[in-house]
């Protein structure tokens, strides 16, 4: 019996040391006032140049590295601290899209839309701190775990056909990462609600409160991303520190038929709007749980030269005067909350004008004075917003269900103008673009075939492509990569990559229920390495930083998506296939027995020797017998 | 009379042959090859020209050829056939040196055809006058080389810069080299055939009799017969029996041509996946039937509609369907190993995994060679009209289903399944004639009036 029990009391010995542990683990960090779980909210708000309104919402939790294995997290999300020490994860992004980035009037050089412009459907990566070998199998539990958290067909990334490794095109550049998308995802509020839960609020309280279903479906670009990244943990026991972004991205159209009403002779006023009138809700103050929770206002530096501000020649000047009126009511548009504080733009490669970043504490507000800002447009006014270096689409070439071409051509945009004209002094001045592409086995394509037109001349592949990297396609095992580095000259109009491929014919089974709505093909990322994405505030207090603001000090490179080509394939009949077993099987069978009669048939003379001889021998059964089957034969030889 | 005759003759051959290949020059220089090199009749996933360039350009960016499901040809053709897959002349078209050396491989094969022919003719005159059967023979030769570089299939399959204008000579000099005697030369086409397309290698039956003893004659209990009716027994005009020399040095031949190829492919793939990778690729490419696209077989039609859990049995049975007759045939016409040669080639191009209207060029060549033997074969214009009629009716098929979308799969498996069905009665009826035509020399030698219709 003693024996018997003596393993429970190790048992709970064990068990009651860990958790005096664990215990003493928390109360030392709460002590010492070490690192905690945080969480931030906020809000970035940015009219965009066609009448529309970008709203860009930014949490941020963080759990700091922790002693203790299986300590319960106060802010941070289990599931995902959970998903991380399991696989290993060092660093995953996942987003969800809807719509189109529209580049040419959205922007494509801030921070912002070159790290929130998304490929419609599904992307995921991620980088994994496993062996090689073992990269794989942590990539499909995963997608499989992704999946069922988000209920969304991330599974379907995990069969060797759709997810790739890039090799060094794509940004977090090393051999453990795996890169896969899935553009034919419909992207819904069955998606959004698990991306909630994930927050400590939900959206109960605080920011989140603005995220009202229809209204943010009902906008043209939709993207909520989910970016987490752990930091190397240095010893054994020490848990490793995750700092979990999550961010949705909306463009939506104020209601504007007042506006319009009003002003319908003019064209480019913009429509004025309001937090309720966009999302039909207010918030009625921040999360209780949250660090900070902000609201910004962002007038994109195209707009500031536009709006000529009374002082914007000493910007610095202004600065300083953050209760200055003339920086939120100003001639052009009116401000129906003052803001807490101003912020200018540090500095910019452009010069031409600086950024203005109005916030709004959302602590101040409550249920009985919710916070509501709104933006009146009293004269119209007309900018744009700045494009990436260029601009990249991409199309198909040919016709037919046999064979194709994809072409992929960069424009140069005004962008490119200005940074020509800067840069003509060096003379030689050189534009680099990287181009990652994956296409799906189905899509053979001839990596010989690739061209490269420049300014719509044909030009040799070598003095324009610096690097190229191909994996070619396996049939039912791996998409093919083409990663490629371009070296352009700045005085590029245009440039195009041209690629030939046949189509593939699949096995029924292997066709989606819908097979003659086609396939699609991920879009490529074109990212310009040379050029970064970012935007630098002037901040008093450094200590007590948004992670918003830190985010957009980050230097990303730009890079841009071009669309997801739907790609139609010749279909079989579906209804065919005891038809076509059938009728194959005859005709095998008729050459098979027809062959074989021709090589065993005896001539009608050899047979009549043949019947003499057992006549002669044998009695009057086999006679008869020989008898019958020379009629039922007859027939056959008289046919002859 | 005769001389003149014969002059006339020649010199038409000759004519015919500069014909045909100026006609081949003036079609390589239309732009773009008439795009003949991507229809599926011509350029099937083995012997496509765009896979080859593929295949050449992987390998000279240091990846194996084999890297992607691109290219599943030889290593060797890639060696010799890719440098001349990209442009080498500063204005001329990408092609053409391939297409020059296609049309030489052409006009190779043809004049090798016609030297068997003349061999084979000489052989068998000399049998039939032991059989003291004496009868005007006509020039099988030229005609089957007349038949094999003037047939529309040849030529549209060396426009269309297929490999398979290579892969036929080699099938042609194996047989060449066994009709003449030349084993090495027998062996070394036997070794590259069965490398480049598998098929050739049941070729080795055919050669074995040929080698063992001699080519065509009629079935040898015909001389005894006919000694036996003159009572004299003239050892030296019965065929030789069969000898197992020959059979032996062939194969000592094989064996070291193959280890020779084996080495040479071992070496050009040393860096890469080496010898494994290339045949999983290639014959296992084959033998799998991995890829769907269409072409004028059946297989590719009936492995897309099949349920994935019969594939593995109906691939057994498709390519056992191959093997099964080998034996049956063997046996009924081993005293006519280049007729079996030809049944073989025919068969293959019928049943094989993924044929093109060069694997046809290939047999109906050889069939020229038989002229006088099928005279009397039945079906004869019906097959020729089925032939016009499926290789104009195919491609207008695929383009209804395939560009223009109006036709849908089964218009095209149907021109596929009549194409099978003729070269179905093609071969039975062949088979058929050849033996009705041993009957009849047995009857004419045992002088029993010939029945109706045996």
């Amino acid at each position: 019996m003693v024996l018997l029990q003596r393993p429970h009391i190790l048992l709970l010995l064990i068990d009651t040391h860990q958790f005096l542990q664990c215990w003493i683990a928390f109360g030392s960090a709460n002590e010492e006032g070490q690192q905690q779980e945080e969480f931030s909210e906020e809000l970035l708000v940015k009219p965009l140049p066609d009448h529309k309104l970008l709203a860009h919402f930014h949490f941020q939790s963080s759990a700091p590295p922790s002693t203790s294995n299986g300590c319960h997290h106060h802010l941070f999300p289990k599931a995902i601290s959970q998903l991380v020490q399991k696989f290993r994860v060092k660093e995953m992004e996942l987003s969800f899209t809807q719509g189109r980035w529209n580049y040419e009037s959205w922007g494509g050089f801030d921070p912002i839309s070159s790290s929130n412009a998304k490929p419609p459907g599904v992307e995921l990566w991620a980088v994994f701190d496993v062996p090689q070998h073992h990269i794989d199998a942590s990539w499909k539990n995963l997608t499989h775990t992704l999946s069922g958290l988000f209920c969304a067909s991330i599974n379907f990334l995990e069969s060797t056909a759709t997810y790739s490794t890039p090799e060094w095109s794509f940004p977090p550049a090393s051999g453990n990462v795996r890169y896969g998308t899935f553009p034919c995802e419909a992207v819904c509020t069955e998606n959004l609600t698990p991306w909630l839960r994930l927050l400590p609020c939900r959206d109960k309280a605080g920011i989140a409160l603005l995220l009202d279903r229809p209204s943010l479906y009902r906008g043209f670009y939709h993207s909520q991303r989910l970016h987490l990244t752990s930091t190397e943990s240095s010893s054994e026991g020490i848990d490793s520190g995750i700092i979990l972004e999550q961010t949705l991205t909306v463009v939506l159209q104020p209601n504007s038929e007042r506006a319009i009403e009003v002003h319908a002779s003019e064209k480019h006023v913009q429509p004025s709007w309001s937090l309720s009138s966009i999302f039909g809700k207010q918030v009625s103050g921040r999360c209780v749980l949250a660090k900070s929770s902000s609201v910004y206002l962002l007038l994109d530096w195209g707009l500031v030269a536009e709006l000529k501000f009374p002082n914007k020649e000493n910007g610095k000047s202004a600065a300083n005067g953050l209760t200055s009126e003339n920086f939120w009511s100003n001639p052009s548009f009116e401000l129906s909350v003052n803001p807490d504080r101003i912020f200018l733009e540090e500095s910019s490669s452009h010069s031409k004008s600086l950024s203005i970043l109005y916030m709004f504490q959302v602590e101040k507000y409550s249920e009985s004075e919710p916070f509501d800002i709104g933006l009146m447009w009293k004269v119209p006014v007309a900018w744009l917003c700045q494009q990436t270096p260029l601009h990249a689409s991409r199309f198909f070439m040919g016709s037919g269900n046999e064979r194709g071409a994809i072409a992929i051509s960069l424009k140069s945009t005004q962008f490119t103008e200005g940074f020509m004209s800067a840069n003509s002094k060096d003379g030689s001045c050189e534009l680099r673009v990287d181009v990652f592409q994956v296409v799906p086995w189905y899509v053979k394509v001839y990596f010989h075939s690739l061209r490269v037109f420049v300014d719509q001349q044909p030009r040799a592949v070598s003095d324009f492509i610096e690097k190229i990297h191909v994996s070619p396609s396996k049939d039912k095992m791996s998409p093919g990569v083409m990663e490629v580095v371009l070296k352009l000259p700045c005085r590029v109009n245009t440039a195009a990559l041209t690629i030939e491929f046949d189509k593939g014919f699949l096995r029924i089974d292997e066709y989606p229920p819908d097979a003659n709505q086609g396939f699609d093909i991920p879009s490529a990322i074109i990212s310009f390495p040379n050029f970064h994405a970012s935007m630098v505030f002037l901040e008093d207090d450094s200590l007590n930083r948004s992670p918003l603001l830190s985010k957009f000090q980050e230097k990303c490179p730009v890079m841009s998506y071009t669309e997801v080509l739907l790609v139609p394939l010749t279909t079989p009949d579906f209804s065919m296939p005891y038809n076509v077993s059938t009728i194959k099987c005859t005709v095998f069978a008729l050459y098979f027995g027809s062959l074989l009669n021709v090589l065993q048939r005896r001539v009608a003379e050899e047979e009549r020797f043949l019947k003499a001889k057992a006549a002669k021998k044998t009695g009057r059964l086999p006679l008869l017998l020989s008898k019958l089957s020379a009629k039922l034969r007859g027939s056959g030889i008289n046919q002859d | 009379m005769e001389k003149v005759k014969k002059k006339i003759g020649s010199f038409s051959f000759w004519n015919w042959v500069t014909a045909s290949i100026i006609f081949r020059l003036i079609l390589i220089y239309f732009p773009k090859n008439l795009n003949l090199s991507s229809r599926p009749e011509v350029s099937t996933p083995l012997t496509s020209f765009r896979r080859l360039a593929e295949g050449y350009w992987l390998k000279q960016s240091f990846m194996s050829p084999y890297a992607g499901s691109m290219y599943h040809g030889s290593p060797l053709l890639l060696s010799l056939l890719g440098p001349l897959t990209i442009n080498r002349i500063e204005g001329q078209p990408n092609h053409l040196l391939y297409s020059l050396v296609s049309v030489i491989a052409d006009v190779v094969s043809a004049m090798l055809i016609r030297a068997t022919g003349q061999n084979l003719r000489l052989a068998y005159l000399r049998s039939l006058e032991s059989l003291d059967l004496v009868k005007q023979i006509e020039v099988s030769g030229d005609i089957a080389a007349l038949i094999y570089l003037c047939n529309p299939f040849t030529i549209v399959a060396c426009v269309g810069l297929s490999t398979s204008p290579i892969e036929n000579m080699a099938v042609i000099l194996c047989l060449y080299g066994a009709c003449s005697r030349l084993i090495p030369l027998a062996a070394f086409g036997w070794v590259i055939a069965t490398h480049l397309s598998l098929y050739p290698a049941i070729l080795i039956i055919p050669v074995i009799f040929l080698l063992g003893c001699g080519p065509d004659s009629p079935p040898r209990k015909l001389f005894l017969q006919r000694h036996q009716q003159k009572e004299v027994l003239n050892q030296s005009k019965l065929p030789p029996r069969f000898s197992w020399g020959p059979v032996i040095h062939f194969a000592f031949w094989a064996f070291l041509w193959s280890v020779y190829v084996l080495v040479l492919c071992g070496i050009s793939l040393k860096q890469f996946g080496g010898l494994w990778e290339m045949f999983k690729s290639t014959y296992g490419f084959i033998l799998t039937v991995e890829d769907l696209s269409p072409n004028i077989g059946v297989l590719w039609y009936f492995f897309a509609e099949v349920f994935e859990f019969f594939r593995n049995f109906f691939l057994i049975v498709f390519h056992v369907n191959i093997l099964f007759m080998i034996l049956p045939l063997a046996i009924r016409l081993r005293h006519r190993p280049c007729y079996l040669a030809f049944v073989y080639v025919a068969i293959c191009s019928m049943l094989k995994s993924y044929p093109s209207v060069g694997d046809s060029a290939l047999y109906l060549g050889l069939l020229g060679w038989f002229v006088n033997e099928l005279a009397d074969m039945q079906f004869s214009l019906f097959l020729f009209c089925g032939y016009v009629g499926v290789s104009l009716l195919s491609p207008v098929m695929h383009n209804l289903w395939i560009w223009r979308g109006t036709g849908n799969a089964n218009f095209y498996f149907a021109t596929a399944m009549v194409y099978a069905c003729l070269q179905i009665v093609l071969v039975v009826e062949g088979v058929s004639a050849m033996l009705n035509h041993d009957r009849k020399l047995r009857n004419l030698i045992t002088g029993k009036p010939q029945d109706a219709k045996s």
